[in-house]
């Protein structure tokens, strides 16, 4: 009995060792520089962080990812290019402080999820309501945080929380929350409520779970609470807000890449706006309603 | 030829026949040997390939973190149960609501027209709509019509949007069987005196059921991670309860734990498919084939 190989074993063996020499050589392509490393705000100039000294995936542009649906406030009729929106306004205020016209920001749709995934970014920086966390410095680089956030509970006016004063009157609640989010967090951590928490994929759903009742409440960012019950759902109100510790003030921040290039120059930028005012007024603009609400001890 | 005739003592196997023997083994040592090389050197070069990716080391970090994957796994084994309870109970409902449909799909005379057309449209449409559609529509829509008395619960609504879809790909899969058996069983049944339902009960579904037991644990499989879907509706099942912490701390690694439990689910399961199909092989195949 002879074994028909096409490749005698000697050859098969032969060929096996050269591909694997191959692969330790690295045929795959290397990274010009070795990611990890984060760049520090001391080590850049003025100079560098103009449009030509920025290494940015197109270059003389600037490349902004944002997730789809864009919610108000943050962005207005789901177009983040309008320039209307509290996140809008401040992507081009952002821009304009890096030397980039209105018309070289360019924008890209990107899900929550992959705004994190490692490898090759689509972006040169995400901005998506994402809160500022040691956890996720592990793995995306952010900026100086352009945004305080306060979270809130939002009912149903007819709902048995809706007068509820203190966290333990919510504690017996059905609440839910977005994933992903610090709204979550502070559901979870904060309220610590006795019915498992429900979680949806995104804030619509929690609305339409909200209006038939399948929760009592939701938890939310200030903003969007005061968007859901002025114009989204009337039937609504905001319950209350959660107190915002000093050294634990949350904070939004432009997600990056890892060890991006642009990390400190970003940084640089949204630590001016703050400081001239300019965040501030955009606050004043298009989150104007966020008023304050009581807040729940 | 009795048991005496055979005297093993006198059988001496033949010179030529150990040396062939002895060939034979070392044949299969050789290949034995050759394989296990083989596959140590495609292992070493894919892992090879991997390892030395520019990327590797992020990659590591984001999908193959061993204090992440032990931060998650107790929330991810919390959200299995559900997956669990609602793959039984589905299970069990759709194998019955299956058969229902796929009986009703084939009762004869005109008689059962309007059933036989309701079974039908009815499998057609959920058959072809998709499952993340119907999902949305009953787990949103049905509490949305604020009817006295249905459940709100996301789990009961998510799961009914499961079996909808579920049963009527069963009824297909029974309906198929029921089909294959050959009309001469029927014919025989029936001269026999047996009515039409005694021929469906004992002579058709037995050997229609038996047929498509294979198909049939294919979609219970199938079924067992698509109850992870319910989640839309905010429900936490083991992949949502992964994609929280992912959400949380940006990494990917509780994905990787709540994959691997699945597969290790579903492989018990595939084993005892292939151990139905091989005993129903043995049992048809009495008497030895032809």
């Amino acid at each position: 009995m002879r074994s028909a190989n096409l490749l005698s074993p000697r050859l098969a063996a032969i060929a096996a060792a050269a591909l694997l020499t191959l692969a330790a050589a690295g045929c795959a392509p290397q990274e010009d520089d070795s990611a990890g490393g984060t760049a520090t705000p001391s080590g850049t100039s003025a100079a560098s962080c103009a449009p030509t000294g920025l290494s940015t995936r197109t270059a003389g542009k600037l490349t902004v990812g944002t997730d789809t649906p864009a919610y108000d406030p943050w962005f207005t009729d789901d177009k983040p290019a309008n320039g209307k929106g509290f996140e809008s306004a401040v992507t081009y205020a952002v821009a304009k402080q890096l030397g980039y016209a209105q018309a070289d920001v360019v924008w890209q749709t990107v899900a929550f999820n992959n705004a994190f995934a490692p490898g090759a970014k689509a972006f040169d920086f995400d901005i998506n309501q994402v809160s500022i966390s040691d956890d996720r410095k592990k793995a995306v680089d952010f900026s100086s945080g352009y945004y305080d956030v306060r979270q809130a509970v939002i009912t149903l006016k007819t709902s048995k929380i809706a007068n509820a004063r203190t966290i333990a009157d919510l504690r017996g609640a059905k609440l839910g929350a977005q994933v992903g989010t610090t709204s979550l967090d502070v559901l979870n951590d904060v309220i610590k409520p006795t019915q498992a928490p429900a979680v949806y994929q995104k804030n619509d759903l929690a609305k339409s779970a909200l209006k038939n009742g399948q929760v009592d409440g939701i938890v939310v960012d200030l903003p969007t609470a005061f968007y859901i019950t002025g114009a989204e759902v009337p039937e609504a109100k905001v319950v209350g807000q959660f107190e915002t510790g000093g050294a634990r003030q949350e904070q939004f921040g432009l997600v990056l890449d890892k060890g991006s290039k642009l990390t400190a120059c970003v940084s640089k930028a949204v630590d001016a706006l703050r400081k001239d005012g300019t965040l501030a007024g955009l606050e004043k603009q298009w989150l104007s309603e966020a008023v304050d609400a009581p807040v729940l001890k | 030829m009795t048991v005496e005739d055979v005297r093993p003592d006198t059988y001496r196997p033949s010179e030529r026949r150990i040396e062939r023997e002895r060939f034979r083994r070392a044949r299969t040592r050789r290949a034995v040997t050759i394989g296990a090389v083989s596959s140590l050197a495609t292992a070493g070069l894919l892992i090879g390939l991997v390892v030395s990716s520019p990327g590797w080391q992020r990659t590591k970090e984001t999908f193959f973190n061993a204090h992440d994957a032990r931060a998650s796994l107790p929330k991810i084994l919390d959200g299995l149960w559900l997956n669990l309870q609602l793959m039984v109970v589905c299970g069990a409902v759709v194998l019955v609501l299956g058969l229902l449909l796929a009986i009703t799909r084939t009762l004869r005379g005109p008689v059962f027209f309007p059933l036989r057309a309701l079974a039908t449209a009815y499998v057609d449409f959920f058959r072809g709509l998709p499952l993340i559609i119907c999902l949305l529509g009953v787990v949103f829509g049905v509490p949305a019509l604020r009817l006295q008395g249905v459940t709100t619960d996301p789990v009961v609504l998510g799961g009914t949007a499961l079996v909808l879809t579920y049963s009527a790909y069963v009824a297909e899969v029974f309906r198929a069987g029921i089909d294959t058996v050959h009309p001469s069983q029927r014919a025989a049944a029936r001269s026999l005196g047996l009515s039409s339902a005694q021929t469906m009960r004992h002579v058709v579904l037995p050997q229609a059921v038996r047929r498509v037991v294979p198909p049939l644990l294919n979609d219970l499989v199938s079924l067992q991670k698509d109850t992870g879907l319910v989640s839309i509706a905010g429900a936490v099942d083991a992949v949502y309860a992964a994609q929280i912490y992912a959400g949380k701390t940006f990494n990917y690694t509780s994905y990787v734990v709540a994959g691997l439990i699945f597969v290790a689910l579903t492989i018990p399961m595939t084993r005892f498919t292939d151990w139905i199909t091989a005993r129903m092989n043995r049992r048809q195949s009495q008497g030895g084939t032809v």
